[in-house]
């Protein structure tokens, strides 16, 4: 086959490759269906014979045999719904880029149930915009399980839009093979003998929070000053080459590889590695929480994902998702549960789930745990120099 | 058929109709929208509107100089690497390979059936602080007792150099396969040594091969974000990481069009220098 692939064919593969390279945001804006939406299918109480979710990997109860989720199975059976289950979301930024060209021309993204998270600006932008269907609150009774911090969120007040996924705390694991425990973003940010060692998160919210913490600033309420001062303090652990990249939950597989010592990471993924040299907690100062959001996306059957909202907030659902069963060989979740009654649920079934503080956090964690500034997310110029700092 | 027959000056049109429809419809028209947003100005909030805004060129070159430099001195150095790797490895299976051209060909390719993403993480493995790698090198004292690769220029000119050998090597084969053996032959019988008639023969009968692999391999090396995210630390990012974040993580889109547009001229002034150096003929393809 090579024998007969000429240079000419080559250079013309190449040149359209290059094309593809060059231009994800144009193709990714050129895809979509051209089904129009505001059909008004808010209005109607019917079920739509599959509803379309969207969601992140790794993150719904899973049977390792089958790899098929016995929450979705469940639900298709009691509702004769047909779950169509994408797990296409690895970060934000990526997922928007790829869904707003559409939504921007008021066309159909496809799905019906969306999951962003309320610590990047993506989430309220998607409200703001008016690009999401308002739930149907008369098909989700089981709302009024939803745990008490969650009810009133900046971005979306009453909850009109929006229901809490999974939650998860953001802090500092470390291994314990390498090196002390690691308590402090100070001692992260400086201790000559961790550096190069470790990883800072790539998401502001996240690493902004912990650090104007430990600068003993209020994450909650962001101004220049406070600011400035955090964005100088990991530029200098950048200069100082203690920083040795900025990550995603890439930071995982080296962590426990032992290429790093230490890490800015989320709780979910300390609990889902399991490894026992490997320790998570909420830094001395305080950490970060997140929640991962359910939305409709302008144009999803709004009546048909609420059913779905309403049968994962039935608290006996909530539990499957979170802990899984050992029993019968399925993972689960293993970030935070939003939804009161899981736990109680899990103490018969699972008990050791239950007492996993990583997953069912103590009312002290929660209490040392902080919301980032809304605003700030959205400030743009915040927004630029965050990105000029992990990007050199 | 009659209509073709009759019409027999239309038939090449007809053959470069589906690639010229292809790169008008996926290449041309997308550029063309680049260029448009590249002027714009706004933000995302209020919408992007159409204004000449010839700012945006100047203000990311203004910011991003550095990285405009250093992607294509990477790109540079990754191509020279490809080069001194691949060209013996061309040489030596086009003139020495005999029945296992095929599999050797094969061989240089396979990497390629595993996607980029992969490769490029495997490079992770490769190149971890406590793989075989780094303790070689700490043993023959290259590196320093706490020395690494990962997270270095070194990590990320690897990266490149191996994601793109292919593209180098098979040109590279493709023109020396076909040099015809008895101009060597005939250098020789002229008295001229080994390493003169690879100069003055085979060197100069392969440049197609190499000045096409070449441009395969430093245009794409320099638009490249994956090793420079995966391998390097944050002062070795390149302007494709700029690109990428101003498009998904600010949602710039103006900038990052303006970025872009630099890039390709950038590459087009290299390879414009570049030809020019080497002449004109060489790119065109004067292989037998």
């Amino acid at each position: 086959m090579s024998d007969v692939l000429t240079r000419r064919q080559l250079l013309q593969r190449a040149a359209a490759g290059g094309t593809v390279l060059t231009l994800p945001g144009l193709l990714a804006a050129c895809g979509g269906s051209t089904k129009k939406s505001g059909s008004g299918t808010t209005s109607s109480h019917t079920l739509a014979k599959t509803l379309r979710f969207s969601n992140w990997t790794l993150y719904i109860d899973t049977n390792n045999k089958t790899h098929s989720h016995p929450s979705l199975q469940q639900f298709q059976k009691k509702y004769g719904v047909n779950v169509q289950y994408t797990e296409d979301i690895n970060d934000n930024a990526g997922y928007f880029g790829k869904i707003q060209g559409p939504l921007s021309r008021g066309q159909s993204i496809d799905r019906d149930i969306v999951v962003l998270t309320d610590n990047d600006r993506y989430l309220s932008l998607m409200i703001k915009k008016g690009w999401v269907e308002k739930l149907d609150k008369s098909a989700i009774p089981n709302m009024k399980n939803l745990i008490s911090v969650q009810q009133h969120p900046g971005f979306d007040p009453n909850r009109e839009y929006s229901l809490p996924w999974q939650s998860g705390m953001t802090g500092i694991a470390y291994n314990d093979k390498l090196t002390d425990p690691v308590l402090s973003v100070d001692d992260l940010l400086t201790n000559p003998k961790l550096k190069g060692k470790v990883t800072c998160l790539n998401s502001m919210g996240d690493a902004l929070t912990m650090v104007m913490l430990a600068n003993g600033d209020d994450p909650a309420k962001v101004t220049d000053a406070s600011f400035n001062s955090a964005i100088k303090r990991i530029e200098q652990a950048v200069n100082s080459k203690q920083i040795r990249q900025f990550t995603g939950n890439d930071y995982a597989p080296p962590l426990a590889k032992g290429d790093l010592a230490a890490a800015m990471s989320w709780s979910g993924d300390i609990a889902q590695i399991g490894n026992a040299h490997i320790h998570w907690n909420v830094p001395k100062d305080g950490g970060a929480i997140w929640t991962d959001n359910m939305i409709i996306p302008k144009g999803g059957d709004a009546y048909t994902a609420s059913v779905f909202m309403n049968y994962v907030y039935d608290p006996k659902v909530a539990a499957m998702i979170e802990g899984g069963n050992p029993k019968t060989g399925d993972t689960g979740v293993y970030y935070i549960c939003p939804v009161s009654g899981a736990k109680q649920e899990l103490v018969s079934t699972n008990p050791a789930i239950a007492k996993n503080t990583l997953i069912f956090p103590t009312q002290k964690m929660i209490d040392s745990v902080h919301i980032f500034d809304n605003n700030a997310l959205n400030n743009q110029k915040y927004l630029t120099a965050w990105q000029n700092l992990i990007s050199g | 058929m009659g209509y073709l027959h009759r019409h027999r000056q239309l038939t090449p049109y007809l053959l470069l109709a589906p690639g010229v429809l292809w790169l008008a419809v996926f290449f041309l028209v997308p550029l063309g929208f680049l260029a448009y947003q590249s002027l714009q100005s706004g933000n995302f909030d209020i919408g992007y509107a159409f204004s000449w805004a010839w700012g945006n060129y100047w203000n990311a070159f203004r910011d991003y100089r550095g990285h405009f430099i250093r992607s294509l001195e990477y790109a540079g150095i990754a191509t020279l690497l490809a080069l001194l790797l691949s060209y013996p490895v061309a040489y030596w299976i086009a003139f020495r390979g005999g029945r296992w051209k095929n599999l050797l060909l094969l061989l240089i390719v396979a990497p390629f059936f595993v996607t980029y993403l992969i490769r490029t993480l495997a490079w992770e493995t490769i190149l971890s602080d406590h793989g075989v790698v780094v303790q070689t090198l700490q043993h023959l004292h290259v590196l320093g007792p706490g020395g690494r690769l990962l997270a270095t220029s070194t990590a990320v000119v690897t990266g490149i150099t191996y994601n793109f050998l292919p593209f180098m090597a098979l040109p590279l084969y493709v023109s020396l396969e076909q040099i015809d053996h008895r101009l060597i032959e005939a250098a020789q019988d002229l008295y001229a040594s080994r390493w003169k008639a690879f100069l003055r023969v085979t060197l100069p009968l392969s440049l197609p091969g190499l000045v096409a692999g070449t441009l395969l391999t430093f245009i794409p090396a320099a638009g490249d974000f994956i090793n420079a995210q995966l391998l390097g630390a944050p002062n070795n990012h390149m302007i494709g990481n700029v690109i990428q974040s101003k498009f998904l993580e600010l949602t710039d889109y103006p900038s990052a069009a303006a970025m872009s547009f630099i890039l390709m001229a950038a590459i087009l002034v290299a390879v414009i220098a570049y030809a020019r150096a080497v002449g004109t003929e060489q790119l065109t393809g004067t292989a037998v």
